[in-house]
């Protein structure tokens, strides 16, 4: 009875937030995975064609003359209920080209009833059947394979994108690298702060703790702004060496807008993620094993390394955790301060949800970035549990 | 008590369908990209609109492309009337169905008498918009970067570092850009789109990008563009015309609009599908991009009639300045959205990562 | 021996120190410049009255497009913060309920918006609300924000009642209290600093949110970080910086308060006869 009582009183008060969290939260990442691999656009368009081309088994040879008259009369349809556009425009994205062969055709086959072998040569070609069936497909791989730079071809096979059009992997590696340099800065600067942080008392404490809760607390973009007035050319840095005739008024550092822009600000954006962890951590350390190690005659250095270092890692690992994925997928500042050469992964997602309108590859790409995400995620976070002191 | 409250309840109600449908009859919503550009075509087409049929305009402003509108379309919840869009996006939104079609034989005549068929620049008709403005991607030199000698003159003079020393600004969209870089490979215009189409005719441009690669800087909006010329951060850029006359003239900055090989653009209005003032919005179009409209336009910002037939109406100092005068558009190269829209996802992705290496 | 070790430690964090609070309060002078540059003049420096001015406080308040900003996101954050602090306080209460084993898989679901990189939300949510008319709208945003403001909530509220010692409450049953009675007298002063500190960060979580606005928002719907964002992009002018500098200050002002009011609940836990842990 009192089990009863204690469990549904729980269950009942979480419900509200439980759902709110699964629809606006997880059904969302639910889409954009179920998007990267769902694509019944075209299935959707040309749905004789479709049934007609899953009869064709020789795809060396034109399909059988069926598929002719179905992708004729999908066609007509089209063009009555204007949505020829949207196939042509969908069909383009996997052969340039594509689009006008697919309006000039419906609109040859809608007016004057023309055949549509007599509207474009290219539908003797029997390559260009062999696209339609794999675009017809409900379920494909292309998304996620263009997002790794791989291609699939119209008979099925998967090759590496041409070398010119590759990027998402060099993105992908930059992320990461990005993420990693991020990570081991927060924590060299970090560590002597938190450290500092931890240990210190009284007014020197309140100092101390202002000193990282206030960037915390600063909107993003302010933080991001600040540093784009600092390093830009005309900014504060340039000016104040250019005015102590450090160098000349045309030696202006480049500082932002590239690699070295986006690794600053965000270090500096992040570095309190790190730090608030760490110093949590710290002072869970009693200061007891320090000074028995001390007064057992270990020199400080070896004391650190041995015995306050380790009694850190669960803290370090927190907090870099915490930084690493955070910067896996920041967008504001790289967009802001990334120039040409500190762009992430994160730049192309806004890119083909916004302005390619191209949702399927923007899904795909972020589907692998969540894989990643939880991929270096889950050993992490063991770490941080079984480091973590048990009490 | 109860029937009080009903009542109230009703009459709000009522209230709110009326104001509704008051709404959807007196005013339409214009979506444009706001600044100085929407503030022209508030004096020279909404204003004047407004008095003439006495439909208010809310002016509404926007960053350009697709998405808002495939959103408002695709949900059904349409609430915007009118939309300036780019040729771009207007060829590739009307594939997509995001626009009404456009009567085209509805359209006033020029003031000359000469019908709209004729009078308006080729391209500037299209089954989905009216054009309204032609705007051009050119050069713009920092003349203080080229002081006590001579600047460069063409396009060919822009991909020449050693002769012309000095950062050049690049975009981070590869439009116009490309077309730039082949026809300073000794590409006519006349068949740019021609030798783009080609795999050799692609690379050839990207070799020629290469060669200036290392001095350039890149900008993604038109007021960074600014920034970086006026900041003298680089000795030219590509750019858009309307904006550097506006520095030119209102602030004296000294740059230099370099017509050679200019790539003409337009500004088109469009009437957004399922839009619930359609018939007013169809007026507005015919409206704005009659002769009088446009040529009111020109003496506000420096962007050029669509119509042949304003010419006449401009004040021949700013018609001068003008992409459409006929001293700057000689050789110019009409923009070929057709051609972007076919090849835009594979040349955008191979220019994204030319710039990521 | 240790005097080394010890003068190298607050050289760093002395470094740090300046590295954290520079950027931040650089931007506060560089407001009152009366020219549209970043740097200080030596008017400036010299404290001449001409080398300061209200030039771009005057245009940020005068601007239509920075009124619009600031009212979006005040609207939003005030709707964000009752919903998601309700809902997380009724979480955290809930979670209290539950056996360990199932509290740790909710808690890590609940808390699961602050760990996915907000890139991916912000790509699914436009996904998911595009096709519903949720995007250019402050609807969309108000949902959007909520489910990232309340996991902030839950936290703070857990936090507050982790020495909650559930033997008052049957305490106060034994003394004949109503369990209403009982939990406006005895839980909600508990939980209310937490609850708070959730709200506090709810609040800022919305009024800071860049990404997901980004994503959802229309020209109509844009909030200050919008249009920051946007004045940072576009033409970066001192206007900017006007903004930010107020954010700081508004930051530093609500950093104090929590400051008092942690010392006040300071004393009143005390009362209670528990030492708060820190």
């Amino acid at each position: 009875m009192r089990g009863f009582v204690r469990f549904r009183p729980g269950w009942g008060l979480l419900l509200p937030l439980l759902v709110f969290t699964a629809v606006v939260f997880v059904m969302p990442i639910g889409v954009m995975l179920w998007k990267s691999v769902h694509d019944p656009e075209v299935s959707e368009l040309l749905p004789a064609t479709k049934i007609a081309l899953a009869r064709w088994t020789d795809e060396t040879t034109l399909p059988p003359p069926a598929s002719f008259d179905a992708l004729s009369s999908d066609l007509k349809k089209l063009v009555e209920n204007a949505r020829i556009g949207e196939l042509a425009l969908r069909l383009n994205r996997e052969q340039p080209g594509f689009r006008q062969l697919i309006e000039r055709s419906a609109n040859e086959i809608h007016g004057d009833g023309a055949p549509l072998m007599e509207t474009d040569r290219r539908w003797s070609d029997p390559s260009s059947w062999r696209l339609l069936k794999r675009a017809a497909e409900t379920y494909t791989p292309r998304y996620l394979l263009n997002a790794v730079d791989m291609q699939i071809a119209a008979d099925g096979s998967i090759s590496r994108q041409d070398e010119q059009r590759q990027i998402y992997l060099r993105l992908f590696g930059r992320t990461i690298f990005v993420a990693a340099i991020v990570t081991g800065l927060c924590a060299v600067i970090g560590y002597p702060f938190a450290y500092a942080l931890a240990s210190a008392k009284g007014a020197l404490r309140s100092v101390l703790f202002f000193v990282v809760m206030l960037p915390f607390w600063t909107s993003l973009l302010v933080r991001t702004t600040a540093w784009i007035v600092i390093l830009q050319r005309q900014g504060v840095l340039n000016e104040l060496l250019v005015s102590a005739n450090l160098i000349g008024d045309n030696e202006r550092f480049a500082l932002i807008y590239n690699f070295f822009g986006t690794v600053i600000a965000m270090v500096y954006v992040l570095l309190p993620f790190f730090i608030l962890p760490l110093q949590a951590v710290m002072r869970g350390i009693p200061g007891q094993y320090v000074r028995a190690a001390e007064s057992l005659g270990g020199n400080p250095m070896r004391v650190f390394g041995r015995i306050y270092l380790p009694m850190t890692m669960p803290g370090v690992a927190a907090g870099g955790t915490l930084v690493f994925i955070l910067s896996l997928g920041y967008y504001v500042t790289p967009a802001l301060v990334g120039g040409r050469t500190g762009q992430l992964i994160s730049n192309q997602i806004a890119f083909h949800i916004q302005s390619s309108l191209n949702w399927g590859l923007a899904s795909a790409l972020g589907t692998i970035l969540l894989a990643i995400v939880v991929v270096i995620s889950i050993p992490l976070s063991r770490a941080v549990a079984y480091g973590r002191p048990q009490r | 008590m109860h029937v009080s409250r009903l009542f109230r309840a009703t009459s709000v109600c009522i209230l709110a369908v009326g104001v509704h449908a008051a709404f959807a009859a007196d005013a339409l919503t214009v979506v444009s990209y706001g600044g100085q550009y929407t503030a022209s075509q508030r004096e020279a087409h909404y204003e004047p609109f407004s008095k003439k049929t006495g439909i208010e305009i809310k002016s509404v402003d926007y960053n350009g492309g697709l998405a808002e509108l495939v959103a408002q379309v695709r949900s059904g919840s349409v609430s915007w009337d009118v939309v300036d869009v780019e040729m771009q996006d207007l060829e590739r939104g009307c594939s997509d169905g995001l626009f009404e079609r456009v009567d085209l034989d509805k359209l006033p005549a020029g003031s000359n008498g000469q019908p709209a068929k004729d009078d308006f620049l080729e391209g500037a008709l299209h089954p989905c918009g009216v054009g309204s403005v032609v705007w051009s991607n050119v050069i713009a030199v920092n003349e203080t970067a080229f002081s006590g000698r001579s600047g460069p003159r063409t396009i060919e003079d822009f991909f020449d570092v050693a002769a012309f020393p000095g950062k050049r600004g690049l975009p981070k969209r590869p439009n116009a850009l490309l077309e730039w870089a082949l026809m300073a490979d000794g590409v006519e215009p006349t068949s740019v789109y021609d030798v783009l189409s080609t795999p050799e005719g692609l690379n050839r441009a990207f070799r020629k990008l290469d060669t200036i690669k290392d001095e350039s800087v890149f900008w993604e909006t038109g007021a960074q563009m600014i920034q970086l010329l006026v900041d003298g951060e680089v000795a030219m850029s590509t750019a858009y015309n309307g904006r550097i006359q506006g520095v030119i003239s209102d602030d004296g900055k000294p740059l230099r609009i370099l017509w050679d090989r200019q790539i003409w653009n337009a500004d088109y209005y469009a009437v957004i599908r399922g839009s619930r003032g359609k018939a007013a919005a169809e007026e507005f179009v015919r409206f704005a991009t009659a002769t009088e409209a446009l040529a009111a336009q020109a003496h506000i910002i420096a962007y050029g009639p669509v119509r042949r037939s304003a010419e006449a109406l401009i004040d021949p100092e700013i018609a001068a300045t003008l992409p459409t005068a006929s001293a700057n558009f000689q050789n110019a190269l009409a923009f070929n959205a057709e051609w972007w829209t076919d090849h835009g996802d594979v040349v955008n992705e191979r220019y994204a990562s030319w710039l990521s290496q | 021996m240790r005097g080394l070790p010890n003068f190298f430690l607050w050289l760093v964090v002395g470094t740090v120190g300046l590295f954290l609070l520079l950027p931040i309060l650089v931007i506060i002078p560089l407001s009152f410049n009366p020219e549209p540059y970043f740097s200080f003049t030596r008017k400036m420096i010299l404290l001449d009255s001409d080398g300061w001015s209200l030039r771009w406080y005057r245009q940020v308040v005068q601007d239509p497009q920075w009124r619009l900003a600031f009212k979006n996101s005040m609207t939003v954050a005030a709707i964000v913060t009752p919903i998601a602090t309700a809902l997380g306080t009724c979480a955290a209460l809930g979670l209290r309920h539950l056996p360990s084993s199932q509290r740790s898989v909710v808690t890590l679901v609940l808390s699961s918006p602050l760990i996915v990189p907000v890139i991916i939300v912000a790509a699914g949510t436009y996904l998911l609300f595009a096709p519903l008319g949720l995007t250019q709208s402050l609807t969309g945003i108000v949902l959007a924000h909520t489910a990232l403001a309340a996991p902030f909530v839950v936290i703070t509220v857990s936090g507050a009642l982790t020495t909650f010692d559930e033997r008052l409450l049957r305490a106060a049953a034994i003394l004949g209290a109503s369990p209403v009675r009982a939990f406006l007298r005895i839980t909600l002063p508990i939980m209310a600093p937490g609850i708070v500190a959730g709200a506090l960060f709810a609040f800022a979580t919305s009024f800071d949110e860049a990404v997901l606005t980004l994503f959802l928002a229309g020209y109509d719907q844009r909030t200050i970080p919008l249009q920051m964002w946007s004045g940072v992009r576009d033409q970066l002018s001192p206007a900017v910086l006007v903004v930010a500098s107020l954010l700081v200050t508004l930051v530093s002002i609500i950093m104090a308060a929590i400051g008092i009011q942690q010392a006040i609940f300071h004393r009143r836990s005390e009362r209670f006869g528990r030492r708060p842990e820190e």
